[in-house]
Protein backbone atom coordinates (compact mmCIF):
# COMPACT_ATOMS: atom_id res chain seq x y z
CA UNK A 1 0.00 0.00 0.00
CA UNK A 2 1.43 3.53 -0.66
CA UNK A 3 1.61 6.09 1.87
CA UNK A 4 -0.85 8.20 2.94
CA UNK A 5 -1.29 11.63 1.72
CA UNK A 6 -0.63 13.34 5.20
CA UNK A 7 0.51 11.41 8.01
CA UNK A 8 1.00 13.45 11.42
CA UNK A 9 2.99 11.27 13.73
CA UNK A 10 2.65 12.02 17.75
CA UNK A 11 2.74 15.32 16.85
CA UNK A 12 2.99 17.98 19.86
CA UNK A 13 3.72 21.54 20.29
CA UNK A 14 3.35 23.26 23.57
CA UNK A 15 3.55 26.96 24.30
CA UNK A 16 5.47 27.34 27.58
CA UNK A 17 3.70 25.03 30.25
CA UNK A 18 0.58 24.85 27.90
CA UNK A 19 0.45 21.73 25.74
CA UNK A 20 -1.92 23.09 23.02
CA UNK A 21 -1.57 19.72 21.13
CA UNK A 22 -0.36 16.18 22.43
CA UNK A 23 0.78 13.83 20.50
CA UNK A 24 -1.64 13.75 17.76
CA UNK A 25 -1.36 10.92 14.98
CA UNK A 26 -3.90 10.85 12.05
CA UNK A 27 -3.64 9.64 8.48
CA UNK A 28 -5.50 11.15 5.63
CA UNK A 29 -5.67 9.09 2.76
CA UNK A 30 -5.69 10.71 -1.11
CA UNK A 31 -8.92 11.95 -2.32
CA UNK A 32 -10.60 11.65 1.24
CA UNK A 33 -12.30 14.85 2.87
CA UNK A 34 -11.67 15.06 6.73
CA UNK A 35 -13.27 17.19 8.95
CA UNK A 36 -11.24 18.18 12.72
CA UNK A 37 -13.95 18.89 14.79
CA UNK A 38 -13.48 19.59 18.88
CA UNK A 39 -14.45 22.51 21.41
CA UNK A 40 -13.01 25.52 21.41
CA UNK A 41 -9.63 25.53 22.62
CA UNK A 42 -9.11 21.85 21.14
CA UNK A 43 -5.90 22.81 19.14
CA UNK A 44 -7.29 22.73 16.10
CA UNK A 45 -6.09 26.14 14.48
CA UNK A 46 -2.71 25.15 16.27
CA UNK A 47 -2.95 21.90 14.38
CA UNK A 48 -2.99 23.89 11.01
CA UNK A 49 -0.53 26.42 12.01
CA UNK A 50 1.86 23.36 12.64
CA UNK A 51 1.39 21.48 9.52
CA UNK A 52 1.61 24.76 7.22
CA UNK A 53 4.68 25.53 8.75
CA UNK A 54 3.81 28.83 10.52
CA UNK A 55 4.42 27.28 13.87
CA UNK A 56 7.22 24.71 15.04
CA UNK A 57 6.49 21.48 16.35
CA UNK A 58 7.94 20.49 19.79
CA UNK A 59 7.92 16.95 18.69
CA UNK A 60 6.69 14.37 16.22
CA UNK A 61 6.31 14.13 12.58
CA UNK A 62 4.46 15.32 9.72
CA UNK A 63 4.89 13.75 6.70
CA UNK A 64 3.63 14.43 3.09
CA UNK A 65 3.43 10.85 0.85
CA UNK A 66 6.29 9.71 3.09
CA UNK A 67 8.49 12.53 3.19
CA UNK A 68 8.83 14.50 6.56
CA UNK A 69 7.92 18.25 5.95
CA UNK A 70 7.62 19.46 9.77
CA UNK A 71 9.77 22.67 10.66
CA UNK A 72 9.95 23.77 7.13
CA UNK A 73 8.63 27.37 6.21
CA UNK A 74 5.50 28.41 5.18
CA UNK A 75 6.40 28.93 1.74
CA UNK A 76 8.59 25.64 1.58
CA UNK A 77 5.05 23.84 2.96
CA UNK A 78 3.00 25.68 -0.17
CA UNK A 79 5.37 24.77 -2.56
CA UNK A 80 4.95 21.30 -1.79
CA UNK A 81 1.32 21.81 -2.76
CA UNK A 82 -0.23 22.20 0.60
CA UNK A 83 -2.65 25.50 0.60
CA UNK A 84 -4.76 26.87 3.26
CA UNK A 85 -7.55 29.36 4.15
CA UNK A 86 -7.93 31.14 7.20
CA UNK A 87 -10.25 31.19 10.52
CA UNK A 88 -9.99 35.32 9.67
CA UNK A 89 -10.01 36.45 6.44
CA UNK A 90 -6.32 37.08 5.52
CA UNK A 91 -6.46 38.56 1.76
CA UNK A 92 -5.10 41.57 -0.29
CA UNK A 93 -7.84 43.94 0.87
CA UNK A 94 -6.78 46.87 -1.67
CA UNK A 95 -5.71 44.41 -4.92
CA UNK A 96 -8.77 43.22 -7.47
CA UNK A 97 -10.16 40.23 -6.63
CA UNK A 98 -8.44 39.11 -9.82
CA UNK A 99 -5.63 39.89 -8.38
CA UNK A 100 -5.40 38.69 -5.41
CA UNK A 101 -6.38 35.21 -7.03
CA UNK A 102 -3.80 35.61 -9.79
CA UNK A 103 -1.01 36.14 -7.30
CA UNK A 104 -1.94 32.72 -5.66
CA UNK A 105 -2.32 30.77 -8.97
CA UNK A 106 0.99 32.33 -9.99
CA UNK A 107 2.92 31.38 -6.38
CA UNK A 108 5.80 29.38 -6.85
CA UNK A 109 6.41 29.54 -10.40
CA UNK A 110 9.46 31.14 -12.03
CA UNK A 111 7.72 33.72 -14.13
CA UNK A 112 7.51 35.71 -10.70
CA UNK A 113 10.90 36.63 -11.15
CA UNK A 114 10.54 38.28 -14.29
CA UNK A 115 11.51 41.98 -13.98
CA UNK A 116 11.00 43.39 -17.23
CA UNK A 117 7.77 40.61 -18.01
CA UNK A 118 4.87 41.84 -19.39
CA UNK A 119 2.09 40.05 -16.67
CA UNK A 120 -0.66 39.85 -19.54
CA UNK A 121 1.88 37.35 -21.27
CA UNK A 122 1.57 35.03 -18.69
CA UNK A 123 -1.50 33.84 -19.61
CA UNK A 124 -1.56 30.55 -17.02
CA UNK A 125 -2.19 32.09 -13.89
CA UNK A 126 -4.62 34.59 -15.40
CA UNK A 127 -7.03 31.90 -16.39
CA UNK A 128 -6.87 30.21 -13.56
CA UNK A 129 -7.89 33.46 -11.48
CA UNK A 130 -10.69 33.48 -13.63
CA UNK A 131 -11.44 29.96 -13.56
CA UNK A 132 -11.22 29.97 -9.48
CA UNK A 133 -13.33 33.40 -9.36
CA UNK A 134 -15.98 30.95 -11.43
CA UNK A 135 -16.30 28.17 -8.91
CA UNK A 136 -15.91 30.29 -5.97
CA UNK A 137 -18.84 32.75 -7.39
CA UNK A 138 -16.76 35.76 -7.82
CA UNK A 139 -16.77 35.88 -11.61
CA UNK A 140 -18.80 39.11 -11.28
CA UNK A 141 -16.39 40.97 -8.79
CA UNK A 142 -13.08 40.21 -10.80
CA UNK A 143 -12.26 44.05 -10.98
CA UNK A 144 -13.73 45.18 -7.04
CA UNK A 145 -10.96 45.71 -4.36
CA UNK A 146 -11.11 42.42 -2.07
CA UNK A 147 -11.17 44.78 0.65
CA UNK A 148 -15.38 46.05 -0.46
CA UNK A 149 -16.42 42.55 -0.84
CA UNK A 150 -19.32 41.84 1.47
CA UNK A 151 -18.00 39.24 4.51
CA UNK A 152 -19.46 36.67 3.15
CA UNK A 153 -17.51 37.07 -0.47
CA UNK A 154 -14.59 38.04 1.04
CA UNK A 155 -14.76 34.27 2.83
CA UNK A 156 -15.64 33.04 -0.86
CA UNK A 157 -12.41 34.58 -1.95
CA UNK A 158 -10.41 33.24 1.33
CA UNK A 159 -11.11 29.75 0.15
CA UNK A 160 -10.95 30.60 -3.44
CA UNK A 161 -7.07 32.28 -2.67
CA UNK A 162 -6.17 29.13 -1.39
CA UNK A 163 -7.60 27.03 -4.11
CA UNK A 164 -5.81 29.03 -6.72
CA UNK A 165 -2.25 27.72 -6.36
CA UNK A 166 -3.66 24.05 -7.30
CA UNK A 167 -2.82 22.50 -4.05
CA UNK A 168 -3.12 18.63 -3.67
CA UNK A 169 -4.05 19.08 -0.20
CA UNK A 170 -6.67 22.08 1.20
CA UNK A 171 -6.56 22.98 4.55
CA UNK A 172 -9.65 25.05 5.14
CA UNK A 173 -10.04 26.62 8.64
CA UNK A 174 -13.52 27.02 9.15
CA UNK A 175 -14.80 28.39 5.79
CA UNK A 176 -18.02 29.05 6.77
CA UNK A 177 -17.40 31.35 10.00
CA UNK A 178 -19.71 33.68 10.16
CA UNK A 179 -21.57 33.08 7.29
CA UNK A 180 -25.48 33.16 6.97
CA UNK A 181 -27.50 29.53 6.39
CA UNK A 182 -27.75 30.73 3.12
CA UNK A 183 -24.56 31.25 2.54
CA UNK A 184 -23.07 28.48 4.61
CA UNK A 185 -25.13 25.94 1.89
CA UNK A 186 -23.72 27.75 -1.16
CA UNK A 187 -20.02 27.37 0.92
CA UNK A 188 -21.03 23.56 1.52
CA UNK A 189 -22.31 23.36 -2.19
CA UNK A 190 -19.07 24.99 -3.50
CA UNK A 191 -17.15 22.26 -1.34
CA UNK A 192 -18.56 19.68 -2.69
CA UNK A 193 -19.03 20.13 -6.25
CA UNK A 194 -14.51 20.66 -6.16
CA UNK A 195 -12.74 17.57 -8.02
CA UNK A 196 -12.05 14.89 -5.79
CA UNK A 197 -7.96 15.10 -6.45
CA UNK A 198 -7.99 18.17 -3.85
CA UNK A 199 -7.84 16.36 -1.14
CA UNK A 200 -9.79 18.09 1.87
CA UNK A 201 -8.92 18.66 5.57
CA UNK A 202 -11.56 20.89 6.87
CA UNK A 203 -12.18 22.38 10.64
CA UNK A 204 -16.10 23.03 10.85
CA UNK A 205 -18.04 23.93 13.97
CA UNK A 206 -21.22 23.48 11.78
CA UNK A 207 -22.25 19.72 12.02
CA UNK A 208 -24.69 20.21 8.38
CA UNK A 209 -21.68 20.77 6.99
CA UNK A 210 -19.36 18.10 8.21
CA UNK A 211 -22.51 15.73 8.22
CA UNK A 212 -22.52 16.33 4.12
CA UNK A 213 -18.90 17.13 3.36
CA UNK A 214 -16.27 14.83 5.40
CA UNK A 215 -15.58 11.08 4.63
CA UNK A 216 -14.00 10.79 7.92
CA UNK A 217 -14.29 13.16 11.05
CA UNK A 218 -10.87 13.40 13.84
CA UNK A 219 -11.88 14.84 17.15
CA UNK A 220 -9.50 17.14 19.30
CA UNK A 221 -10.11 17.61 22.73
CA UNK A 222 -7.41 19.65 24.79
CA UNK A 223 -5.05 18.80 22.03
CA UNK A 224 -5.10 15.28 21.96
CA UNK A 225 -7.03 13.37 19.56
CA UNK A 226 -10.47 11.95 20.92
CA UNK A 227 -11.69 9.44 18.42
CA UNK A 228 -11.92 9.36 14.77
CA UNK A 229 -14.18 7.53 12.59
CA UNK A 230 -17.37 8.30 9.95
CA UNK A 231 -19.57 10.55 10.87
CA UNK A 232 -22.25 8.50 11.98
CA UNK A 233 -19.65 6.51 14.26
CA UNK A 234 -18.63 9.56 15.52
CA UNK A 235 -21.78 11.37 15.95
CA UNK A 236 -22.87 8.03 18.25
CA UNK A 237 -19.65 8.26 20.58
CA UNK A 238 -20.91 9.56 24.15
CA UNK A 239 -17.98 10.72 25.09
CA UNK A 240 -17.83 13.03 21.33
CA UNK A 241 -22.09 14.17 22.64
CA UNK A 242 -20.22 15.03 25.81
CA UNK A 243 -17.14 17.30 24.83
CA UNK A 244 -18.54 18.42 22.18
CA UNK A 245 -22.45 17.88 20.68
CA UNK A 246 -23.23 18.03 23.88
CA UNK A 247 -22.45 21.76 24.08
CA UNK A 248 -23.84 22.90 21.27
CA UNK B 1 -0.45 54.15 -20.69
CA UNK B 2 -3.56 55.93 -21.60
CA UNK B 3 -2.44 58.73 -24.59
CA UNK B 4 -3.39 61.89 -21.97
CA UNK B 5 -0.52 60.60 -19.81
CA UNK B 6 1.83 59.82 -22.64
CA UNK B 7 1.68 63.40 -24.28
CA UNK B 8 1.58 64.35 -20.63
CA UNK B 9 4.99 62.90 -20.19
CA UNK B 10 6.73 63.76 -23.44
CA UNK B 11 5.84 67.58 -23.18
CA UNK B 12 7.49 67.44 -19.57
CA UNK B 13 10.59 65.79 -21.21
CA UNK B 14 10.80 68.22 -24.12
CA UNK B 15 10.42 70.80 -21.64
CA UNK B 16 13.15 69.71 -19.18
CA UNK B 17 15.61 68.93 -22.11
CA UNK B 18 15.13 72.76 -23.44
CA UNK B 19 15.07 74.12 -20.22
CA UNK B 20 18.75 74.83 -20.48
CA UNK B 21 18.23 77.28 -23.61
CA UNK B 22 16.39 79.78 -22.07
CA UNK B 23 17.58 79.73 -18.21
CA UNK B 24 20.34 81.08 -16.66
CA UNK B 25 23.24 78.74 -14.98
CA UNK B 26 22.15 78.84 -11.33
CA UNK B 27 17.92 77.85 -12.06
CA UNK B 28 19.93 75.12 -14.77
CA UNK B 29 21.76 73.64 -11.97
CA UNK B 30 19.25 73.74 -9.25
CA UNK B 31 17.06 71.37 -12.48
CA UNK B 32 19.99 69.04 -12.08
CA UNK B 33 20.33 68.95 -8.59
CA UNK B 34 16.57 67.56 -8.77
CA UNK B 35 17.24 65.05 -11.74
CA UNK B 36 19.59 63.58 -9.12
CA UNK B 37 17.56 63.80 -6.41
CA UNK B 38 15.05 62.32 -8.41
CA UNK B 39 17.13 59.33 -9.15
CA UNK B 40 17.74 58.69 -5.43
CA UNK B 41 14.66 59.43 -4.67
CA UNK B 42 12.75 56.98 -7.34
CA UNK B 43 15.08 54.13 -6.23
CA UNK B 44 13.55 54.48 -2.32
CA UNK B 45 10.76 54.87 -3.63
CA UNK B 46 10.45 51.31 -5.13
CA UNK B 47 11.13 49.76 -1.47
CA UNK B 48 9.25 52.45 0.45
CA UNK B 49 5.62 52.32 -2.25
CA UNK B 50 6.11 48.87 -4.02
CA UNK B 51 7.52 46.67 -1.35
CA UNK B 52 6.35 48.31 1.94
CA UNK B 53 9.87 48.57 2.84
CA UNK B 54 10.87 51.85 5.09
CA UNK B 55 14.91 51.90 4.77
CA UNK B 56 16.21 54.81 6.49
CA UNK B 57 19.47 53.93 5.60
CA UNK B 58 19.39 54.41 1.66
CA UNK B 59 22.49 56.95 2.22
CA UNK B 60 24.64 54.04 2.21
CA UNK B 61 24.45 53.53 -1.61
CA UNK B 62 24.13 56.81 -2.42
CA UNK B 63 27.51 57.42 -0.62
CA UNK B 64 29.06 54.27 -2.09
CA UNK B 65 28.34 55.28 -5.85
CA UNK B 66 29.82 58.70 -5.07
CA UNK B 67 32.73 57.40 -3.82
CA UNK B 68 33.38 54.86 -6.30
CA UNK B 69 32.84 57.10 -8.99
CA UNK B 70 35.33 59.33 -7.51
CA UNK B 71 37.84 57.02 -6.97
CA UNK B 72 37.49 55.36 -10.36
CA UNK B 73 36.96 58.74 -12.56
CA UNK B 74 40.15 59.92 -11.29
CA UNK B 75 41.90 56.56 -13.00
CA UNK B 76 40.09 56.29 -15.92
CA UNK B 77 37.35 58.64 -16.64
CA UNK B 78 35.35 56.81 -18.90
CA UNK B 79 31.32 55.47 -18.70
CA UNK B 80 32.25 52.41 -16.72
CA UNK B 81 33.59 54.25 -14.01
CA UNK B 82 31.21 56.55 -14.11
CA UNK B 83 28.18 54.65 -14.07
CA UNK B 84 28.84 50.59 -13.72
CA UNK B 85 31.48 50.34 -11.40
CA UNK B 86 29.48 52.87 -9.17
CA UNK B 87 26.17 51.07 -9.36
CA UNK B 88 27.49 47.55 -9.25
CA UNK B 89 28.99 48.75 -5.66
CA UNK B 90 26.31 49.55 -4.84
CA UNK B 91 24.09 46.81 -5.36
CA UNK B 92 26.83 44.66 -3.54
CA UNK B 93 26.82 46.48 -0.64
CA UNK B 94 22.71 46.38 -0.76
CA UNK B 95 23.02 42.49 -1.39
CA UNK B 96 25.27 42.43 1.89
CA UNK B 97 23.12 44.95 3.61
CA UNK B 98 20.23 43.40 1.98
CA UNK B 99 20.27 40.30 3.94
CA UNK B 100 21.21 41.39 7.16
CA UNK B 101 18.56 43.62 7.56
CA UNK B 102 15.47 41.94 5.91
CA UNK B 103 15.11 38.95 8.35
CA UNK B 104 13.53 42.21 10.23
CA UNK B 105 10.75 44.69 9.49
CA UNK B 106 9.07 47.62 10.44
CA UNK B 107 11.15 49.74 13.05
CA UNK B 108 14.09 46.85 13.41
CA UNK B 109 14.95 47.20 9.67
CA UNK B 110 14.42 51.05 10.13
CA UNK B 111 17.06 50.80 12.75
CA UNK B 112 19.46 48.46 11.28
CA UNK B 113 19.34 49.95 8.08
CA UNK B 114 20.31 53.36 9.80
CA UNK B 115 22.79 51.75 11.91
CA UNK B 116 24.08 50.35 8.49
CA UNK B 117 24.66 53.88 6.38
CA UNK B 118 26.06 55.63 9.60
CA UNK B 119 28.82 52.85 9.89
CA UNK B 120 29.89 54.05 6.52
CA UNK B 121 29.60 57.62 7.50
CA UNK B 122 31.79 56.98 10.42
CA UNK B 123 34.24 55.10 8.39
CA UNK B 124 34.89 57.95 5.95
CA UNK B 125 34.56 60.74 7.97
CA UNK B 126 37.88 59.09 9.67
CA UNK B 127 40.16 57.51 7.10
CA UNK B 128 42.60 59.12 5.19
CA UNK B 129 42.40 57.76 2.00
CA UNK B 130 38.87 58.78 1.37
CA UNK B 131 40.30 62.12 2.69
CA UNK B 132 38.58 61.91 6.15
CA UNK B 133 36.17 64.67 6.42
CA UNK B 134 36.70 66.98 3.52
CA UNK B 135 35.96 64.25 1.24
CA UNK B 136 37.24 63.92 -2.29
CA UNK B 137 37.66 66.80 -4.53
CA UNK B 138 38.41 67.29 -7.91
CA UNK B 139 36.54 64.46 -9.35
CA UNK B 140 36.88 64.54 -13.42
CA UNK B 141 33.51 64.29 -15.59
CA UNK B 142 33.12 61.14 -17.60
CA UNK B 143 34.25 60.99 -21.18
CA UNK B 144 31.52 60.48 -23.12
CA UNK B 145 30.79 59.44 -26.69
CA UNK B 146 29.34 62.28 -28.68
CA UNK B 147 28.82 64.10 -25.62
CA UNK B 148 30.81 67.32 -23.88
CA UNK B 149 29.64 66.41 -20.20
CA UNK B 150 32.09 68.98 -18.84
CA UNK B 151 29.79 71.66 -20.48
CA UNK B 152 26.33 72.90 -18.52
CA UNK B 153 24.34 71.82 -21.58
CA UNK B 154 26.09 68.66 -22.13
CA UNK B 155 25.53 67.50 -18.70
CA UNK B 156 21.85 68.05 -18.63
CA UNK B 157 21.65 66.54 -21.59
CA UNK B 158 23.68 63.09 -20.21
CA UNK B 159 21.31 63.84 -17.00
CA UNK B 160 17.81 63.44 -18.40
CA UNK B 161 19.18 60.78 -20.40
CA UNK B 162 20.05 58.49 -17.76
CA UNK B 163 17.09 59.68 -15.53
CA UNK B 164 14.81 58.84 -18.71
CA UNK B 165 16.29 55.32 -19.25
CA UNK B 166 16.21 54.65 -15.14
CA UNK B 167 13.04 55.98 -14.87
CA UNK B 168 11.57 53.48 -17.80
CA UNK B 169 13.31 50.42 -15.79
CA UNK B 170 11.70 51.18 -13.01
CA UNK B 171 8.53 51.86 -14.21
CA UNK B 172 8.50 48.78 -16.10
CA UNK B 173 9.54 46.59 -13.19
CA UNK B 174 6.73 47.66 -11.10
CA UNK B 175 4.87 46.42 -13.64
CA UNK B 176 6.18 43.20 -14.42
CA UNK B 177 5.09 40.15 -12.54
CA UNK B 178 8.02 40.64 -9.86
CA UNK B 179 6.46 44.51 -9.22
CA UNK B 180 3.44 42.53 -8.61
CA UNK B 181 4.89 40.15 -5.81
CA UNK B 182 6.24 43.15 -4.43
CA UNK B 183 2.92 44.68 -4.18
CA UNK B 184 1.61 41.61 -2.92
CA UNK B 185 4.00 41.66 0.03
CA UNK B 186 3.42 45.59 0.60
CA UNK B 187 -0.38 44.02 1.47
CA UNK B 188 0.02 41.12 2.74
CA UNK B 189 3.52 39.71 3.47
CA UNK B 190 2.57 36.41 5.52
CA UNK B 191 -0.20 35.41 3.06
CA UNK B 192 2.41 36.00 0.80
CA UNK B 193 4.65 33.34 1.97
CA UNK B 194 1.68 30.94 3.03
CA UNK B 195 0.72 30.78 -0.42
CA UNK B 196 4.55 29.82 -1.26
CA UNK B 197 6.48 33.23 -2.47
CA UNK B 198 9.91 33.08 -0.98
CA UNK B 199 9.35 36.50 0.61
CA UNK B 200 12.58 37.52 2.01
CA UNK B 201 14.28 36.54 -1.52
CA UNK B 202 11.67 38.90 -3.18
CA UNK B 203 12.65 41.80 -0.60
CA UNK B 204 16.43 41.01 -1.43
CA UNK B 205 16.11 41.39 -5.40
CA UNK B 206 14.22 44.32 -4.57
CA UNK B 207 16.84 46.24 -2.20
CA UNK B 208 19.34 45.36 -4.41
CA UNK B 209 17.50 47.05 -7.51
CA UNK B 210 17.16 50.31 -5.33
CA UNK B 211 20.77 49.76 -4.27
CA UNK B 212 22.11 49.88 -7.72
CA UNK B 213 19.83 52.96 -9.00
CA UNK B 214 20.83 54.42 -5.60
CA UNK B 215 24.21 54.38 -6.82
CA UNK B 216 23.92 55.64 -9.88
CA UNK B 217 22.10 58.92 -8.43
CA UNK B 218 25.30 58.94 -6.06
CA UNK B 219 27.83 58.83 -9.07
CA UNK B 220 26.01 61.73 -10.55
CA UNK B 221 25.86 63.18 -7.68
CA UNK B 222 29.79 63.37 -7.42
CA UNK B 223 30.28 64.14 -10.99
CA UNK B 224 27.64 67.01 -10.28
CA UNK B 225 29.54 68.78 -7.43
CA UNK B 226 33.14 67.38 -8.58
CA UNK B 227 33.62 66.31 -4.98
CA UNK B 228 31.93 64.00 -2.38
CA UNK B 229 31.99 64.03 1.21
CA UNK B 230 31.08 62.10 4.49
CA UNK B 231 27.53 63.87 4.38
CA UNK B 232 26.38 61.86 1.05
CA UNK B 233 26.48 58.74 3.62
CA UNK B 234 25.14 60.80 6.68
CA UNK B 235 21.69 60.36 7.97
CA UNK B 236 19.90 63.60 6.80
CA UNK B 237 20.32 62.49 3.49
CA UNK B 238 18.11 58.77 3.67
CA UNK B 239 15.88 61.30 5.80
CA UNK B 240 15.73 63.81 3.06
CA UNK B 241 15.26 61.16 0.02
CA UNK B 242 12.16 60.09 2.57
CA UNK B 243 10.63 63.53 2.59
CA UNK B 244 10.62 64.03 -1.25
CA UNK B 245 9.01 60.63 -1.46
CA UNK B 246 6.08 60.86 0.96
CA UNK B 247 6.11 64.79 -0.19
CA UNK B 248 5.62 63.55 -3.81
CA UNK B 249 3.40 60.72 -3.34
CA UNK B 250 4.49 56.92 -1.92
CA UNK B 251 4.15 54.29 -4.57
CA UNK B 252 4.22 56.84 -7.70
CA UNK B 253 8.04 56.97 -9.63
CA UNK B 254 6.48 60.63 -10.89
CA UNK B 255 5.80 61.30 -7.57
CA UNK B 256 9.06 60.62 -6.31
CA UNK B 257 10.49 63.21 -8.44
CA UNK B 258 7.86 65.53 -7.92
CA UNK B 259 8.64 65.42 -4.62
CA UNK B 260 12.61 66.02 -5.70
CA UNK B 261 11.77 68.88 -7.66
CA UNK B 262 9.20 70.31 -4.48
CA UNK B 263 11.87 70.13 -1.87
CA UNK B 264 14.95 71.48 -3.56
CA UNK B 265 12.99 74.04 -4.60
CA UNK B 266 11.32 74.90 -1.58
CA UNK B 267 15.13 74.68 -0.02
CA UNK B 268 16.26 77.07 -2.52
CA UNK B 269 13.21 79.77 -2.61
CA UNK B 270 12.85 79.62 1.43
CA UNK B 271 16.86 79.31 2.20
CA UNK B 272 17.41 83.02 0.50
CA UNK B 273 14.94 84.68 2.84
CA UNK B 274 15.41 82.81 5.52
CA UNK B 275 18.07 80.51 7.77
CA UNK B 276 15.10 78.97 9.49
CA UNK B 277 13.99 77.13 5.49
CA UNK B 278 13.80 73.76 7.80
CA UNK B 279 11.02 74.79 9.77
CA UNK B 280 9.40 75.93 6.73
CA UNK B 281 9.68 72.53 5.36
CA UNK B 282 9.07 70.71 8.52
CA UNK B 283 5.56 72.91 8.43
CA UNK B 284 4.98 71.86 4.57
CA UNK B 285 5.77 68.18 5.71
CA UNK B 286 3.51 68.38 8.12
CA UNK B 287 0.70 69.83 6.09
CA UNK B 288 1.17 67.23 3.48
CA UNK B 289 0.80 64.25 5.68
CA UNK B 290 -2.32 65.63 7.44
CA UNK B 291 -3.98 67.05 4.54
CA UNK B 292 -2.28 65.12 1.42
CA UNK B 293 -1.59 61.90 2.71
CA UNK B 294 -1.32 60.87 -0.90
CA UNK B 295 1.60 63.41 -1.64
CA UNK B 296 1.26 65.79 -4.35
CA UNK B 297 0.38 63.13 -7.04
CA UNK B 298 -2.27 62.13 -4.29
CA UNK B 299 -3.78 65.59 -4.18
CA UNK B 300 -3.51 66.31 -8.23
CA UNK B 301 -5.16 62.26 -8.82
CA UNK B 302 -8.03 63.71 -6.62
CA UNK B 303 -8.33 66.99 -7.94
CA UNK B 304 -8.49 65.99 -11.90
CA UNK B 305 -10.35 62.79 -10.65
CA UNK B 306 -7.43 60.39 -12.38
CA UNK B 307 -7.10 56.97 -11.53
CA UNK B 308 -4.00 55.27 -10.84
Amino acid sequence: MSAPLLAVEALSRAFGALSALHRVSFQVTARERRAIIGPNGAGKTTLFNVITGQLAPSGGRIRLEGAPIEGLSPHAVARRGISRSFQRNNLFPKLAVQENLRLAAAAGAPGTWSLLGRLERQRGPLERAREVAEIVGLAGRLASPAGLLSYGEQRQLEVGVALATGPRLLLLDEPTAGMSPEETQRMTRMLEALPRDVTLLIIEHDMDVVGSLADRVTVLHYGEVLTEGTFAEVKADPRVYEVYLGEA
Amino acid sequence: MTHPRLLASALVVVALALFPLGAGNYPVKLLQEILIWGIFAMSLDLLMGYAGMVSFGHSAFFGIGGYVAALALGRSPGLVSALALPALAAGLAALLIGFFSIRVSGVYFIMLTLAFSQMFHAYTFQVSWLGAEDGLVGIPRPAVPGLDVSTLRGFHAYLLVLLGLLALALARIVRSPFGHVLRGIHENEARMEALGYAVDRYKLLAFVIAGLVAGVAGSLYSQFNGSITPDAFFWKTSGEALLMVIIGGTGTLGGALLGAAAFILLQSLVSTYTERWMLILGATFILFVLFAPGGIVGALRGRLGLRA
